[in-house]
């Protein structure tokens, strides 16, 4: 473990610099950085009320499922904001979960992320957030039901779930390679979305990046899988679709939309391809689908629905249209383990994300009105195993729960 | 009394074509700009997405896409002898309404006029003598070049990413393409469509009889374009549904695919949709336009002040607001006086339908999109001699036969029954296996004394105003100029191989109910003097020069071709106008 202690001592060294500068209300460098990396870390996405205006002020609900938390107000706010935190009560929030006065914070702040950002980077975000304008916004955080209410509850849960403590280098690796890895598992905490969950909302740790659902979409794997994650993806690729929201094969719709426009698409481009190159080296899982037969009365049904009202824009043999019509053909998305967002793209259609370097945001038209259960069952089976895809089929069940889900939601 | 809000640098009335890209430009020189447009915001996949757009009955026969009359229209008369009654039903044209305004339901035909459609009077004059051109006509020149709008067409053609084969690059004839067309900068941005058999097949018979035939300049693209503003399109499918109709595959050049999303990404612009505008307000001296009045849809009135008024309408209402602004001098058929109203024109359609032995051809004409189409321009604007055939103007003639919608397909040979069996049965046997270009022949409209636009004196709108009067005829140039086009058209279309060839030249009185092109223009005419037009060559009001009145209400009269790509060449020249030089020193651009 010595290298674990020179880590120790050398975050504790850069932990002084960092505290004297924080103070320093005028120190450009920390506090753009700050800037640079609250954005990485996406803190806005959920601190900020869609359409308030008021940026950090909190108040937008996060579902998780047990329930939902709004997310705190963090301007420099001294009664309802963090203006009156100090800055190790800013870094334990981020690093250990725990707030000031020694509340447990819910796991839907990903502290479980967060933990492996340096100390000199966490008060870089709070001496941006130092500089933003104050709020006055009360907002009571956990609406959540009896017994997840009772924060106390939390010691137990990170007891179980929750490793902290900052992220070693991997001298075997690149410094590209490692970058990627401190970004992917921290701030960017890309797991919170794409890493199955237990029952408990832990992560399954030993299907990292391997997709999960989250708000009604599926966050699909992000391995190097060579079916259902990025093995078929370039480096370039991958970075295009952070920079974008688009690439000649996939285009960014639902949460992942927002995550590009508002995060993604204005990161440095030598962090874009950390985290390229980081989750390229993510190994899959084991190769054992088998499409379906052609003559199964499921993919017939399918491939007539799809030349009727797909092929227009996915075109005859789902190659797509590169930066406007996904390719749904060797697609990720299209043979992920879970149907849910497939299916919610056909039902609800779906907004891609516009963004400066594609400013298109093309749409999926929603089909909810058109086709029944059994057709969308038939079509999304059919997509999963023509032109060499290969995915278990989606049952009709499955397409009417997910029906009567959406219908509930109001996203 | 109008609520009046905060002041803005620009306003523009209505989001079409002109609107949104004099809003993109405008923006992007830091303005702050509100477009208000009378119809809703429509999006692609919202609005016409593929599983719905395609379908006939909405779009074709129940005009889902376009303002419904009982919220505005106009009155019409063929003569003043005639008592003016009001447009219940489109029908000789189609106006448009909403966001994209008549870009989202056009074909996409997008053509540059002739260099000597420019100077139209001039030219003639010059080739034939003031005395060839009847009395009563009353074209003049445009006070604008072509080329001097050559690198507006390229900027609008490269904004939509239009397909098509160059017939005149720099100066040297291009093979296969439009040897007539005037020397352009650049090829197109794409390569023209794919042709269906029909089509290719008149480009053939056309060769042979000596013409040079060539592919018709799409707005329906041949494959994917990524244009300067960053914004993708998608290639044709070759569907068929395009006019009248929105694209649901992102492949047609509309604002939503081409502007739009740029456009509403920018802080410094707003649209605020289903508003009417009811007037364009002026201060005391009447010589400066202070801003708009809108009502929205509760019938609230909004004053929405601003430095600069963009008027973006569509032509006939662009006229419409002018006059009831009382903005220049209203048109006087008496006497000649005034020039709002004045040269209102429209376009003389005609074609000849080609019946082929069944056994032979099979054309599948709903393979086809709106601007497909082999196309030959030996008979347009003065590319022929005149001078013994009594009459002047032309047009473009080609197969451009744009679908094979069932409903509106139906050709049949004379002396079928109109309905029953038989007419079924003649249907059936001819549906593939017939021309039926219903704008086969697109025929220049001059514009004359008599054909104009006032205020009616019986009927008004909801909110009292007089309704526009619409008072148009055909003229014996035109009818002349439609035999002849029709009669050259009949023998391509004979050369093809057909074994009945059935003309329809365009037939007077002129009709308000039998669709032509939506291609109504004049009213509110551009030219180099104030003595005989109402917008200076910048679309620049003469009379409030804070004011700038875009679109085909500026045509002096109209060529044989689709306006579109002129009507947006003009709104690109302006903007930069109005960036390089307005902007330093708002005031006439033109010195009278």
């Amino acid at each position: 473990m010595r290298s674990g202690v020179l880590l120790a001592a050398a975050v504790l060294g850069l932990a002084i610099t960092a505290a004297r500068a924080a103070q320093d209300k005028q120190n450009f460098t920390i506090i753009e950085r700050g800037r640079y990396l609250a954005l990485l870390g996406d803190c806005a996405a959920c601190h900020t009320e869609p359409g308030s205006g008021q940026a950090f002020a909190g108040g937008r609900p996060i579902e998780t499922p047990f329930g939902t938390v709004l997310a705190p107000n963090i301007t420099p706010d001294r009664d309802t904001g963090i203006g009156a935190w100090t800055d190790d009560e800013f870094v334990d929030a981020l690093q250990k979960g725990v707030g000031r006065g020694g509340v447990h914070l819910y796991p839907a702040m990903p502290y479980t992320y967060y933990t492996r950002a340096t100390r000199e980077d966490v008060l870089a975000i709070r001496a941006y957030l130092a500089t933003v304008a104050p709020v006055r916004h009360a907002v009571v955080s956990n609406q959540l039901p009896f017994p997840f209410d009772i924060r106390a509850s939390m010691l137990a849960w990170n007891r179980l779930f929750f490793s902290p403590g900052r992220l070693a280098p991997t001298p075997a690796k690149s410094a590209e390679w490692n970058r990627g890895a401190y970004l992917v598992e921290g701030l960017a905490h890309c797991g919170m979305c794409h890493t199955p969950k237990n029952f408990l909302g832990g992560d399954e740790t030993s299907q990292h990046l391997k997709g999960n659902v989250v708000q009604g979409w599926y966050a699909p794997d992000i391995t190097d899988d060579a079916r259902r994650g990025l093995g078929g993806w370039s480096v370039d690729d991958i970075v295009a679709y952070l920079r974008s929201g688009h690439n000649r094969i996939a285009a960014a719709s639902g949460p992942m939309a927002e995550e590009v426009t508002r995060s993604s698409a204005q990161m440095d481009e030598s962090d874009l391809r950390a985290i390229a190159v980081y989750l390229k080296d993510q190994p899959g899982g084991e190769e054992h689908a088998a499409p379906l037969a052609v003559d199964d009365a499921r993919m017939r049904t399918g491939s007539a629905i799809y030349a009727d009202e797909c092929s227009a824009c996915h075109t005859p043999n789902g190659g797509g249209i590169a930066g406007l019509f996904p390719a749904l053909n060797g697609a990720p998305a299209v043979q992920s383990a879970d149907p849910t967002s497939l299916i919610r793209v056909v039902l609800q259609g779906a907004q891609s994300a516009a963004t400066p370097a594609a400013p298109t945001g093309p749409a999926m038209p929603q089909f909810a009105w058109l086709l029944d259960n059994a057709k969308v069952a038939s079509v999304i089976t059919y997509i999963r195993n023509a032109w060499g895809n290969a995915a278990p089929p989606v049952s009709i069940e499955r397409v009417a729960a997910e029906r009567h889900r959406l219908s509930r939601r109001a996203d | 009394m109008p609520r009046k809000l905060p002041g803005k640098d620009v306003v523009i009335i209505g989001l079409g074509w002109t609107g949104s890209i004099l809003a993109h430009e405008l923006t992007a020189a830091g303005l702050d700009v509100v477009a208000i447009e009378r119809g809703p915001w429509r999006d692609t996949a919202t609005d016409f997405p593929p599983s719905y757009a395609p379908d006939e009955l909405r779009y074709r026969l129940h005009h889902e896409l376009f303002l419904r009359p009982a919220q505005s229209t106009l009155t019409f008369r063929n003569n003043p002898s005639q008592t003016a009654l009001p447009i219940r039903t489109w029908g000789a044209f189609m106006l448009g309404n909403g966001a994209g305004g008549a870009g989202v339901h056009w074909n996409a035909e997008t053509w540059r006029f002739l260099p000597t459609d420019f100077t139209l009077r001039s030219h003639l004059t010059q080739r034939y003598g003031a005395a060839f051109l009847p009395e009563d006509m009353t074209i003049q020149d445009w006070g604008v070049t072509y080329d001097e709008l050559e690198p507006y067409y390229d900027r609008f053609e490269h904004l939509c990413g239009t397909s098509g084969t160059a017939g005149n690059l720099r100066g040297v004839i291009q093979e296969g393409g439009n040897p007539f067309e005037g020397p352009r900068s650049r090829a197109y941005p794409t390569p023209a469509q794919k042709q269906p058999f029909s089509h290719t097949l008149f480009a053939q018979a056309a060769r042979e009889m000596g013409y040079k035939p060539f592919p018709q300049p799409s707005g329906n693209l041949s494959q994917a374009y990524t244009n300067p503003l960053g914004v993708t399109l998608g290639p044709c499918t070759y569907c068929g549904f395009c006019e009248w109709f929105g694209c649901g595959n992102y492949s047609k050049a509309s604002p939503q695919t081409t502007i739009l999303p740029v456009l509403v990404r920018q802080p410094n612009f707003e649209a605020r949709t289903e508003c009417e505008v009811t007037r364009i307000l002026l201060d005391s001296t009447g010589k400066r336009a202070t801003g708009v009045v809108y009502a929205d849809t509760s019938g609230e009135e909004w004053e929405q002040p601003a430095d600069i008024v963009l008027l973006c309408a569509f032509s006939i209402f662009n006229v419409w607001l002018l006059m009831l602004s009382g903005i220049g001098e209203r048109y006087d058929p008496q006497t000649g006086r005034g020039h709002i109203g004045r040269n209102f024109s429209h376009q003389t359609v005609s074609s000849a339908i080609g019946f082929f032995d069944r056994r032979k051809f099979n054309f599948n004409p709903f393979i086809a999109s709106g601007a497909i189409g082999m196309c030959i321009d030996e008979f347009n604007g003065d590319n022929f001699d005149h001078s013994k055939l009594g009459f002047v103007g032309g047009g473009y003639m080609g197969q451009v036969q744009s679908n094979g919608r069932p409903m509106e397909t139906t050709p049949v040979p004379p002396g079928t029954p109109l309905w029953g069996p038989e007419w079924k049965r003649a249907i059936r046997d001819n549906y593939l296996s017939t021309v039926f270009a219903g704008a086969g022949v697109h025929g220049s409209c001059y514009s004359y004394r008599g054909n104009y636009l006032d205020l009616d004196p019986t009927y008004r709108d909801r909110f009292g105003r007089p309704l526009l009067r619409l008072t148009m005829d055909l003229h014996e140039n035109e009818l002349k100029m439609s035999a002849f086009l029709t009669d050259r058209y009949a023998e391509i279309i004979q050369r093809m191989g057909a074994t009945q060839v059935v003309k329809q030249p365009r037939k007077g009185p002129y009709s308000i109910v039998d669709y032509q092109t939506s291609h109504i223009c004049g009213g509110a005419i551009m030219g180099s003097d104030p003595g005989s037009s109402a917008v200076n060559p910048w679309l620049q009001s003469w009379d409030v020069p804070n004011l700038f009145v875009f679109g085909m209400s500026a045509f002096p009269q109209n060529a044989g071709y689709n306006p579109t790509n002129t009507v947006a060449a003009l709104a690109f020249r302006t903007a930069e106008a109005i960036r390089t030089q307005y902007l330093k020193n708002p005031g006439p651009l033109v010195h009278a």
